[in-house]
């Protein structure tokens, strides 16, 4: 008998996506230039952040035929963001046919206490995280991906590098406890306790991490490489730029080159400018996306 | 005796998972991301990922032409999921890259998208009674094949893993899995064709 939306076949597509990258585009043309240009799986999107953080108000799922004419051109997974704690949207676009949902906080949040519950659904979720109890507390709620969050919109790498390390480092920290001390780690990080003995055992996340948030050039994203993610998602940086294909195709090339200066050298020659870019510190409190999530 | 040395081709896609795997069965295991990286190979493993995205990158790195080489040497080459993509010789509505060694046609995403992803028991008759828990995610499978090919096992009447002469290709994806029975395989391959 076939059994469809279990755990290994929600996680096993995040495996599939390793060593790739996931690319934001609002329109069926930007979703051929992304896969044309190799990309692993695009994100559907009304607006990428950066024109969310400028329109401001309230973000919401998009439009369902926004997303549809998205997957009628890709060959590629499909991937579209819900509201945190907005199952309805969630069930929206499950029902749509989505292949990865991003319960996100690019988008404004639906709920300032619950996460989704998404062991309920049979489509995979995404989650960000800045840290390892907020990487597990998701995973606990049925995440079967998880992504550092970094700062979204701002073409700044700075926040992805901090949360990554964050995560590392905590992993780091958790694999050189002994057994006695997990479960205080566990209640100081907030962590649910299985899950931090399972990290210990693992010396890794127990399921595929990506970096996300302020990822604009090849070099950003081999440095997320370097730093230990799986795989790379790009939000405005590429259509934001000057000249997306280039762009794209550069990205791609170096998060599959991480490790090789010579060739990321030479990819990262004369792309056009970047994504304008944003000081996070200019970025009043309220605005920063990263605070959203509990 | 010498160690067999496996590649595994590393552009993109679940290729730590076949490492791990062919390690357990004792073989050497080296990422592959250029040409130069290919010499030396008992064998090589092409993982599952995203077909186009390897597709392009084999394309861009030159990696096409001195794996057919390999290839037609006679030197064994495992295919899974998107790896079974790349060895077709024809894809369905897809002019797509890829290295053209296998008489069949597959179709991608063939059981559809993901939702329609699942895992199932098979029966694989070199295995004999033990069924196999295969995982087909997005997965494609061989709408048809020609008569040099080996058919080692169906789902729902689709064709899910087949072998031609030094070649051999899975429509789901055994690293994802304890069992070890397709890697032990592929690794007889390699050690009679050395």
């Amino acid at each position: 008998m076939a059994e469809k939306g279990t755990w290994t076949v929600k996680k096993g597509l995040a495996e599939m996506l390793k060593g790739g990258v996931i690319m934001d585009v609002t329109t069926p043309e930007q979703a051929k230039i992304a896969e044309e240009a190799g990309a692993c799986a695009v994100m559907a999107l009304e607006r990428v952040p950066a024109d969310i953080r400028a329109a401001g108000g309230v973000a919401r799922m998009a439009d369902p035929t926004v997303i549809q004419r998205i997957m009628e051109v890709s060959t590629i997974p499909v991937m579209a963001k819900a509201r945190i704690g907005h199952f309805v949207e969630a069930q929206v676009l499950e029902s749509l046919g989505a292949d990865y949902i991003d319960e996100s906080e690019v988008l404004t949040p639906a709920d300032e206490e619950y996460h989704i519950d998404k062991h309920q659904f049979k489509v995979p979720f995404v989650c960000g995280a800045r840290n390892l109890g907020e990487a597990l507390r998701r995973i606990g709620e049925g995440a079967a991906m998880i992504r550092t969050k970094g700062e979204p919109g701002t073409g700044n790498v700075v926040e992805a590098v901090r949360h990554m390390r964050k995560v590392m480092g905590e992993i780091r920290y958790v694999q050189n406890l002994p057994k006695e001390e997990l479960m205080t780690a566990a209640k100081e990080m907030q962590a649910p306790y299985e899950l931090l003995v399972k990290v210990a055992e693992l010396g890794r996340l127990p399921v595929v991490n990506f970096a996300a948030g302020g990822i604009a050039t090849p070099a950003d994203a081999a440095l997320m490489m370097q730093l230990g993610c799986d795989g790379i998602f790009v939000g405005s940086g590429i259509f934001k730029s000057k000249d997306p294909v280039s762009r794209a195709k550069a990205i791609v090339s170096a998060t599959t080159h991480y490790n090789d200066s010579k060739i990321l050298a030479e990819i990262s020659r004369e792309l056009g400018e970047a994504m304008p870019g944003v000081e996070i510190q200019n970025i009043a409190p309220e605005q920063r996306m990263q605070d959203r999530g509990w | 005796m010498s160690t067999t040395t496996i590649g595994v081709l590393a552009l993109q896609g679940a290729f730590i998972e076949h490492e791990k795997s062919l390690q357990v069965c004792g073989a050497e295991t080296r990422q592959i991301r250029l040409p130069e990286q290919l010499k030396g190979l008992d064998g090589l493993v092409i993982p599952g990922g995203e077909s186009t995205t390897m597709g392009k990158l084999l394309m861009a790195y030159e990696l096409l032409q001195p794996i057919k080489e390999m290839a037609k040497e006679g030197i064994p080459i495992f295919g899974t999921c998107a790896g079974m993509i790349m060895l077709a010789k024809e894809i369905v509505n897809s002019n797509q890259t890829s290295l053209s060694l296998m008489d069949i046609v597959v179709e991608r995403n063939a059981f559809g998208r993901q939702v329609e992803s699942f895992e199932a028991d098979i029966s694989v008759s070199e295995f004999g009674e033990e069924p196999y828990n295969a995982v087909f995610i997005r997965a494609p499978y061989i709408v048809s094949a020609s008569p040099g090919v080996k058919i080692m096992a169906s789902y729902d009447e689709k064709i899910i893993l087949a072998r031609q002469n030094n070649f051999l290709t899975a429509a789901f994806h055994p690293e994802l899995t304890e069992d070890l029975r397709l890697h032990k395989y592929f690794l007889e391959m390699v050690t009679s064709y050395k």
